[in-house]
């Protein structure tokens, strides 16, 4: 089953993603304790909270990586927390791009094949997909290092080749985890102008796990996770 | 900052008339409150009463005032001494957030709720700055960062006051 078949349950134009009551447990472990959040289209949400608070398992639920015990998620008003693995898979694929704290580059790959994979995997021609890296990579500043592999990067070189992957497939959502987590202050910022550059450009929504004020200020606003639950520190932030 | 020390800065650098010490103060020191003229020529008239610096002639068809001010080795080594001390670190053991967190402990009130509003004002000031650190110069991304950095210390006393919030409520009530 593709998105587009699945039954449209509340207004898209409201909310982009929508989480509500989520509940998610690892074990005899609670991680999620009815955790609702709403992500409006075009903003950048900064998701903020201690460690071990459950601020990346909701990241893991709003993009379809997990499948919570109870409650609902929906992307564009359609639930996706009920659809299989291999239907969250397809959703993940063709809509929504990903950036994580080490980069996770996959080493025996170029540069500029890390940033295609994502539409080689969704069947884009190698030339057609090569060339879009090779864009994009121009883009984030890395202009003629595409063949180089993961371990010729330095540390902030890495982690723009993660984001020109997550971008490359012009993605409705980015999810990001700590995206400049490994980085030092100037590296880090460089990366997060970029972010914010390119989902201006592209129309990206984003939602952006950090548990670091300076990176949460590049977002629109930002919901705080604790015990499970999330806190919108916004007055009128779409979260309860 | 002070601001006869700052003029006698931009004057060991080269000698200088009125209208260019305020020019380079607000360049560099002045934003969001730039110097009056009128305080520009007091300062001077203070620091030249004091031998900080020396007047020149006034210059013919150059205004009421128009004349170059150069420091002179007393100036020199008031700014000298004054540049090589470290400002005093000081530590604000008590501040207006710790005074309302143990109000609100004591007085039954939400210190949760209040250091939640306290954490989303300080976020709103810390996306201002970035803004201004995105979009304006480099004199701007450095006064930018430095603000910044100061309401991260905060939020981070924010954070670790919260998670201490049952302890410090027993301490206070006891």
């Amino acid at each position: 089953m593709t998105l587009a078949h699945l039954p449209v349950v509340t207004d898209p134009e409201l909310s982009c993603v929508e989480a509500s009551d989520l509940c998610l447990s690892f074990g005899a472990t609670p991680a999620l304790r009815g955790a609702s959040v709403t992500v409006v289209t075009g903003e950048i949400l900064a998701v903020m909270g201690p460690s071990g608070s459950g601020k990346s398992t909701l990241l893991h639920c709003l993009a379809g990586i997990l499948r919570p015990n109870s409650g609902e998620v929906r992307f564009r008003g359609r639930r996706i927390d009920a659809l299989g693995e291999e239907e969250r898979s397809t959703l993940r694929r063709d809509h929504f791009g990903f950036v994580f704290q080490f980069g996770q580059l996959v080493p025996e790959l170029t540069a500029e094949e890390n940033v295609a994979l994502p539409l080689l995997l969704s069947g884009t021609r190698r030339t057609q997909a090569l060339g879009a890296a090779r864009e994009l990579l121009a883009q984030v500043g890395l202009d003629g290092l595409g063949r180089r592999r993961s371990g010729e990067l330095s540390g902030g070189q890495a982690q723009r080749v993660a984001l020109a992957r997550g971008l490359v497939g012009r993605p409705e959502v980015l999810f990001a985890d700590e995206p400049t987590g490994s980085l030092d202050s100037l590296n880090s910022e460089h990366v997060l102008e970029l972010l914010v550059a390119a989902t201006h450009q592209f129309g990206t929504t984003v939602v952006m796990v950090t548990h670091d004020p300076r990176v949460a200020a590049y977002a629109d606003r930002e919901i705080v996770v604790r015990d499970g639950k999330a806190t919108s520190l916004t007055p009128g932030g779409g979260s309860t | 900052m002070s601001v006869p020390l700052a003029l006698l800065g931009l004057l060991e650098r080269e000698p200088s008339y009125g209208y260019d010490l305020k020019r380079d103060y607000d360049a560099y020191f002045g934003r969001g409150k730039p110097l009056q003229f009128g305080q520009v020529y007091a300062t001077l008239a203070r620091l030249t009463r004091d031998g900080k610096v020396t007047p020149g002639e006034i210059e013919p068809g150059g205004g009421p005032d128009r004349k170059l001010y150069a420091i002179t080795d007393g100036g020199k080594h008031e700014f000298e001494t004054w540049l090589s001390q470290p400002i005093d670190p000081a530590p604000n053991l008590q501040t207006d957030l710790f005074v309302k967190v143990v109000f609100a402990l004591m007085l039954g009130r939400s210190a949760e709720g209040y250091l939640d509003t306290q954490r989303a004002a300080h976020l709103q000031r810390m996306r201002e700055l970035t803004v201004l650190k995105r979009k304006g110069d480099l004199v701007d991304a450095l006064l930018a960062d430095h603000g910044l950095f100061h309401l991260e210390a905060d939020l981070r006393w924010i954070d670790m006051t919260a998670a201490r919030l049952p302890a410090l409520a027993e301490t206070v009530r006891s």
